[in-house]
């Protein structure tokens, strides 16, 4: 009986888990589906689901409209280069948080975590002035930068939670046997902390990749990554709901085959630290 | 081969390098329609007899090519050389000197065809300072055969009170046809572009001649109370979401009776995507016999921005872009329906176009009875027919617009929404320092 009771629950689970999961995951089908139909279609009323003409006309449009390649390679630089130079900034920081804690240690992490809460239209002309005046307007690097300090207080507090896991005991052994401070982030800390370096990592890849506010503002034609490729086929004058789609998908295409190769790593690394 | 020889070879290669490098980049900010996609697409017209000029589109939704052309040319960003603005945009910007003028464009590109009023509206102190790319105005869309049914015949400039009887006698609710469908999103662009214009034929303004606001007047209150009630009891449901986008959808589906909208709606609700394609008529938009109508102003124009580095290639672009010779390679390329609608004087009197484009003359008339320069039945200080050429505009009716379509969705009423856009603006107004 208690079996039966637990099957059941069991199942009842699993559906509730299924339709949760198809609930967040149904904007981004219909976003796919109404890719593959056409304008008409797209905007019909109501709408159809399956049993529509399939047609890849809107990608092959996009394609001859838009040079994909070039954005895509704007996002993956810009989102590769701020991430892998915030951890490069955040391992050390994180490293004398969780080892060796000052008396304001969890004042500073307070007060990067506050940065997160200022409105970014808010800086939005000073950074336009300053990145004008020293000619990042417009280039990957200055994106490389802004991204990187966005996010840097993620990584920070990520690594920080990940750290902290880690027994001191092993980094004092290490520094027993002669380890330099160098060599005790390097070949001791970080090889340990790798599950948790990696999902940092995935995560702000895919943070960095989707960010919109900035990578529209301080661009224009030559550093523009995929968000800039979607915002060019929204229209409030003029029905272009199965080309933005088609636009969406193949912005979204890479950042979604990574987070499924990597959804282990991803849900190891945010809730790590979180059942004790 | 000697080395001499490889040297030469290579000297002339690095020099025919350097020729293509030195060829100037032109950056252009553009919006996602129809029109600014085709120019786009036949602008290699423009490179092969402007070898030395390259060309890198920027192409943007509205309203983020808007904050993002705002920003660079407020800073002086230096990030475009051509930037696709509006008729709100370049009154404000001209006069802070941020536009190049073009009172210098050559002789052939022929100016003075421009129509008078989109000139007008592109216009400060006499002088052009951004070339019009396409322009439109509002009017009257209509269901032929559902007038019909209804024993109506729609005049050529009908009144607000025969759109009210016209709708309630096409309204079929229980076969999802409904009578008038009108923009009822929020937005200064969306749901005020058309009540600003709508109030301006009721006698209603935004602003007195001393910068006070008016939303306290009966003329607004009757605006306002008419609109309510049209959508209400004629319009289709959820009308306060609905935008330009939606109620296109609407009418081509054959759910809308009468649409009141941009003129470039037109060339959809007549093309193929449209099931009631056949049987759409055009009127001038309504008017309460004030002496001003209902319909508003717009030209999406190309302007340069003041200090860029390209400026003689810009202008090169802005007249190839803006000229007849476009039209005609349009028509030629795409057909004459196809043309961009409402700049010239010469394409309204081209017998081609106006067979082709049977919106044409409906077209031409609702612009020219605009009148960005005198909007309003009673004197005010501003220019601009459905928005108000200050830059403070943008904000305060995108809040007055939510006030609205807080009414139409049934939160509030006239009378709270009218006493809110009054304060609310009154309130800024102050804290801009206007009328004092």
């Amino acid at each position: 009986m208690a079996r039966a009771v637990s099957t059941r629950r069991k199942i009842g689970f699993t559906i509730a888990a299924w339709a949760v999961g198809l609930a967040i995951f149904f904007p981004i089908l219909w976003t796919i589906l109404t890719s593959f139909k056409t304008e008409a279609e797209a905007i019909s009323s109501p709408p159809s689901f399956l049993f529509f003409d399939w047609t890849l006309e809107n990608y092959t449009t996009v394609q001859e409209r838009s040079n994909y390649f070039r954005h895509f390679w704007n996002s993956v630089v810009i989102s590769l280069g701020s991430t892998v130079l915030g951890l490069i900034i955040a391992i050390p920081a994180a490293w004398s948080m969780a080892f060796v804690p000052g008396k304001r240690t969890k004042d500073v992490l307070m007060w990067m975590l506050s940065t997160k809460m200022l409105p970014p239209v808010g800086v939005l002309i000073p950074i336009y002035l300053i990145f004008r005046d020293v000619g990042l307007l417009d280039t990957k690097t200055g994106l490389v930068i802004v991204l990187t300090l966005i996010n840097l207080p993620i990584i920070v507090w990520m690594l920080y939670t990940y750290f902290k896991e880690i027994p001191g005991e092993i980094l004092e052994a290490a520094r027993m046997d002669g380890a330099t401070l160098r060599d005790e982030i390097i070949h001791v800390l970080t090889p340990m902390a790798v599950p948790g370096i990696a999902s940092t990592l995935l995560l702000n890849v895919i943070l960095a990749w989707n960010e919109a506010f900035w990578t529209l503002n301080l661009t224009a034609a030559k550093a523009a990554p995929l968000t800039a490729f979607i915002a060019s086929y929204s229209s409030p004058e003029g029905l272009f709901y199965a080309k933005l789609s088609a636009a969406s998908t193949m912005a979204i295409a890479p950042i979604l085959i990574l987070g499924w190769f990597s959804q282990k790593q991803l849900v190891r690394g945010l809730t790590f630290g979180a059942v004790k | 081969m000697t080395k001499t020889t490889r040297i030469l070879m290579g000297a002339t290669a690095l020099c025919g390098m350097a020729a293509i490098a030195q060829a100037e980049t032109l950056t252009i900010a553009t919006v996602n329609n129809g029109d600014m996609i085709r120019m786009q697409e036949l602008s290699s017209d423009f490179t092969e007899k402007h070898p030395d000029i390259e060309l890198d589109w920027v192409t943007l939704e509205e309203n983020v090519l808007r904050q993002r052309v705002t920003t660079d040319i407020a800073t002086k960003g230096g990030q475009y050389d051509v930037m696709t603005i509006g008729t709100y945009e370049v009154p404000i910007w001209a006069k802070q000197n941020w536009l190049v003028p073009l009172d210098d464009l050559p002789e052939e590109y022929d100016a003075g065809d421009i129509l008078p009023a989109i000139a007008g509206g592109l216009s400060v102190d006499g002088t052009l300072y951004a070339a019009p790319f396409y322009g439109e105005s509002s009017m009257v869309m209509y269901r032929t055969d559902l007038m019909e049914e209804a024993g109506l015949e729609m005049p050529d400039a009908p009144t607000w009170d025969f759109i009210k009887e016209a709708a309630a006698a096409m309204t079929d609710k229980e076969n999802e046809v409904y009578g008038i469908c009108l923009r009822g999103k929020a937005g200064w662009g969306e749901n005020m572009a058309l009540l600003t214009a709508m109030s301006n034929s009721y006698g209603a303004r935004w602003f007195d001649e001393n910068w006070q606001p008016q939303f306290d007047s009966e003329a607004w209150k009757a605006t306002l109370t008419d609109y309510l009630d049209l959508l209400n009891n004629y319009g289709p449901p959820g009308a306060a979401n609905n935008g330009f986008n939606e109620n296109l959808a609407l009418f081509q589906q054959g759910k809308c009776g009468m649409w009141i909208d941009a003129t470039v709606a037109a060339s959809f609700v007549t093309g193929d995507d449209s099931t009631v394609a056949d049987k759409v008529g055009f009127a001038l938009a309504p008017d309460n016999g004030l002496g001003k109508r209902g319909n508003w102003l717009w030209a999406w124009s190309l302007g340069i921005p003041a200090g860029t580095d390209a400026e003689d290639a810009a202008k090169t672009f802005v007249a190839w872009a803006t000229s007849k010779e476009y039209a005609e390679l349009v028509a030629e390329k795409e057909g004459w329906a196809n043309v961009p609608p409402g700049t010239r004087t010469s394409l309204y009197e081209n017998q081609e176009y106006l067979d082709a484009a049977p919106f044409a003359q409906m077209t031409l008339d609702s612009i020219n009875a605009a009148d960005p320069n005198n909007p309003t039945v009673d004197p005010v200080p501003y220019t601009g027919v459905q928005f108000v050429a200050i830059p403070e505009f943008q904000g305060i009716a995108t809040a007055v617009g939510q006030q609205f379509s807080a009414a139409l969705a049934g939160q509030k009423s006239a009378e709270e929404a009218l006493q809110a856009a009054q304060e609310l603006t009154s309130q800024e107004m102050q804290a801009a320092g206007y009328g004092q």
